[in-house]
């Protein structure tokens, strides 16, 4: 069988519909199964709108779209709330991620999937944001007093915010990476250069979006979820262009990642790059390796690259000393 | 000024009596509420223009004869609507 | 996967890769009536799996997995594993349905109207439900019943029916010459046997019916019947549905249509005889 069966296949049925034509009905599965596995059956559908296809797989299609659907819903409605209870603080408040996408009706936000609300505040004003929501009938997820010490010292968020009556949890940033992390972007000139939305909240101008998707790709994760974080990228450079994007990157120390996603970008989902733009580099395939590893039913496979990801990506979270001192903490409080 | 209070605008709801009680699925929120009078008149009472509670009292003294027209469990009823996310205080 | 199984039941294909021959071979035969998915590209993929290399074959312990997962749930033993592919489905379909209203109840036809059984776990559905296809209903459906929001018809699921403890003697008795699947004992639920619903039902999976009656049975009481008010309907029926909220709108006006124009009855009932006679009764008085 020549066609690839990683996330290969999924990749090239998003930058190329027309190519699905020579699926036959153990390929459409492997796809559909694959694709829903990524986060991306809904993307999916959006992209191979029109192409002829079997009626079992146009009625899973069918059904994916119509659970994003519900799921944008309710996502639309979190921005909503959020904004009742913050909007006449004073304060900006900007939208992050997929929230910010379908909130103002972008390309990555068709077909996306969204978790979540993320926002972004000044992170002088975090203490009202946070007074404001628990008025408003958020509450903590984890009342621990080590983790929250942690989490307000270090981390670049409030510790996780759930709405007691919806569920919904809110993550409230005052930056888009650890402290600890190396990267060390700047969060004023996020917030000053957001753009504000037609309901009075704000997003990230489209260079610190795909800053933003990068850093998040690379810096804090360990992959999972890749293809389809990289698929918000390419979507976004397709939308936007790149224009003045490698200055953005450099003041947030944050041009390698967004080099590489650029360059992924482009080897998955042939993402059209100008000139001056490389579209290979050094351990591309690996990460190329780790993005794709997974298989027809929909498993993640490659153990070993996956786990050389997961230990990269706590390694970058914290340095050396701070990890072991945390994960020595965590082990004495399980322990005893 | 007092507060305002405004409700989801009609088309965003859809509403079923189901005998003594109302079912009610708000469009924007996904959410179903099954409510119970003087709930359903109040957002009937709100559907044109934002009101305070001391219109929108009036208002439901006059239109719909109502017993329960107490200014304090008005108050609670429309505390109950807000957070539900029916009604919005401006 | 090694071992590979499909089936179409109703309006909804599965597909389970299993680690093991024998869940797969469990299922073959007693599925063996039913038709393949459509065009043979599955709705849901189902996995059964060792979570460990050496657990395929030392002290096996089966893993589930698929499309939709619960994160925490334990795994079952391998003599388990009909049970787990069972599961396996209905979890798919209680976390990824989106076409149809899945209701939690149990439903058999009669001249193209449908009788909606639904109640806590212990109620008896799936029990009355395989006695009337005993006495010459056609059963729909043990576990879910699959409302269409655009028709307001409700749709055939009709997978093995589970039978638990009691009701194990209860149906080998009156379902004669029905294929039973293997006793499970001491399964989490305690004693657990499958039955294959009958011809005539397999035959019909793909015809729809138009809801009569919704009853609301309860087991342990003496006989006595009474209406059940929409609005209570209302609530039982989306605190049983699992997928209501995601089905949005169309939920809400599927569910509100149902109710709005189904009688709805609770029944206690001492013993299934009784039952019986009390669906046949209210069914005649409609």
């Amino acid at each position: 069988m020549g066609v690839a069966l990683d996330g290969h296949l999924l990749a090239r049925a998003l930058a190329d519909p027309a190519s699905v034509a020579t699926l036959d009905s153990a390929g459409w599965q492997a796809l559909l199964t694959m694709a829903r596995a990524e986060l991306l059956s809904a993307t999916l559908a959006h992209r191979l709108d029109g192409i002829a296809k079997p009626v079992a797989a146009q009625r899973f299609l069918d059904d994916a779209k119509a659970s994003c659907a519900q799921g944008r819903l309710v996502a639309l409605w979190e921005v909503e709330m959020a904004r009742r209870a913050l909007g006449d603080l004073g304060v900006p408040v900007v939208l992050l991620k997929g929230s910010a996408f379908i909130a103002a009706g972008l390309a990555a936000g068709q077909g996306r999937f969204v978790g979540d609300l993320d926002i972004l505040v000044p992170r002088a004003e975090l203490d009202r944001v946070e007074a404001a929501l628990l008025g408003a009938g958020w509450e903590w997820v984890k009342p621990d007093p080590y983790d929250d010490a942690y989490y307000r010292r270090w981390m670049h968020e409030l510790p996780p915010l759930i709405h007691r009556e919806r569920d919904r949890m809110i993550d409230v940033h005052h930056t888009i990476l650890p402290l600890t992390a190396r990267p060390t972007p700047d969060a004023d000139a996020l917030i000053a250069d957001s753009i504000a939305l037609p309901n009075g909240l704000h997003m990230l101008n489209s260079d610190d979006m795909i800053c933003h998707a990068a850093a998040h790709l690379f810096a804090d994760g360990d992959l999972s979820g890749g293809m389809r974080n990289l698929w918000d990228i390419h979507c976004l450079v397709d939308d936007f262009g790149i224009a003045g994007l490698a200055e953005r990157a450099r003041r947030h120390g944050l041009a390698s990642a967004v080099r590489r996603a650029l360059r992924l970008s482009h080897a998955l989902y042939d993402t059209q790059l100008p000139d001056g733009w490389a579209r290979s580099g050094s351990d591309d395939d690996l990460y190329l390796r780790r993005l794709t590893a997974r298989d027809g039913w929909g498993r993640q496979t490659r153990p070993i690259t996956r786990l050389a990801f997961y230990v990269r990506s706590h390694w970058l979270r914290m340095p050396p000393l701070m990890l072991a001192r945390h994960l020595w903490t965590k082990w004495r409080k399980q322990a005893g | 000024m007092a507060t305002l209070y405004r409700a989801a605008s009609p088309d965003s709801l859809i509403v079923a009596p189901v005998d003594l009680l109302t079912a009610i699925y708000h469009r924007a929120s996904g959410q179903t509420h099954l409510m119970a009078s003087p709930a359903p008149e109040i957002l009937d009472a709100l559907a044109e223009a934002p009101l305070d509670a001391a219109a929108l009292l009036a208002k439901l003294r006059a239109d719909y004869d109502l017993v329960d027209a107490d200014p304090a469990v008005l108050a609670a009823r429309l505390d109950e609507l807000v957070e539900t996310g029916l009604v919005e205080r401006r | 996967m090694r071992h590979v199984f499909s089936v179409a039941i109703g309006p909804v294909g599965f597909r389970v890769g299993s680690d093991w021959r024998g869940p797969v071979a469990a299922l073959e035969r007693l599925y063996a009536s039913y038709p393949k998915p459509q065009d043979g590209i599955a709705d849901f993929t189902v996995r059964l799996f060792a979570d460990r290399p050496w657990r395929r074959f030392f002290r096996p312990k089966v893993m589930i997995g698929g499309d939709f997962v619960l994160p925490e749930a334990a795994p079952l033993s391998l003599e388990h594993g009909l049970l787990a592919a069972e599961m396996a489905m209905n979890l798919q379909m209680a976390l990824g349905q989106r076409r149809y209203l899945l209701l939690h109840a149990s439903a058999v036809e009669r001249d193209g109207k449908a009788l909606v059984m639904t109640g806590l776990s212990g109620a008896g559905k799936s029990t009355l439900a395989a006695l009337l296809m005993t006495r010459g209903w056609r059963l729909m459906g043990d576990e879910f019943a699959l409302l269409d929001p655009e028709t307001g018809l409700i749709h055939a699921f009709p997978r093995l029916i589970s039978l638990k403890n009691e009701a194990i003697a209860v149906m080998e008795a009156a379902a004669t010459g029905g294929t039973f699947g293997p006793l499970l004992a001491e399964t989490p639920k305690g004693a657990i046997r499958h039955l294959v619903p009958d011809t005539r039902s397999v035959a019909a999976m793909f015809e729809p019916a138009r809801p009569a009656l919704i009853l609301f049975p309860t087991f342990g009481h003496e006989a006595a019947t009474r209406e059940v008010a929409p609005s209570e309907v209302f609530v039982r029926l989306t605190q049983a549905s699992t997928n209501y909220v995601a089905l949005a709108e169309r939920g809400f006006t599927a569910l509100t249509r149902l109710v709005a124009g189904t009688p709805a009855r609770a029944i206690d009932y001492p013993d299934t005889e009784s039952a019986i006679a009390q669906v046949e009764a209210l069914w005649a008085s409609l």
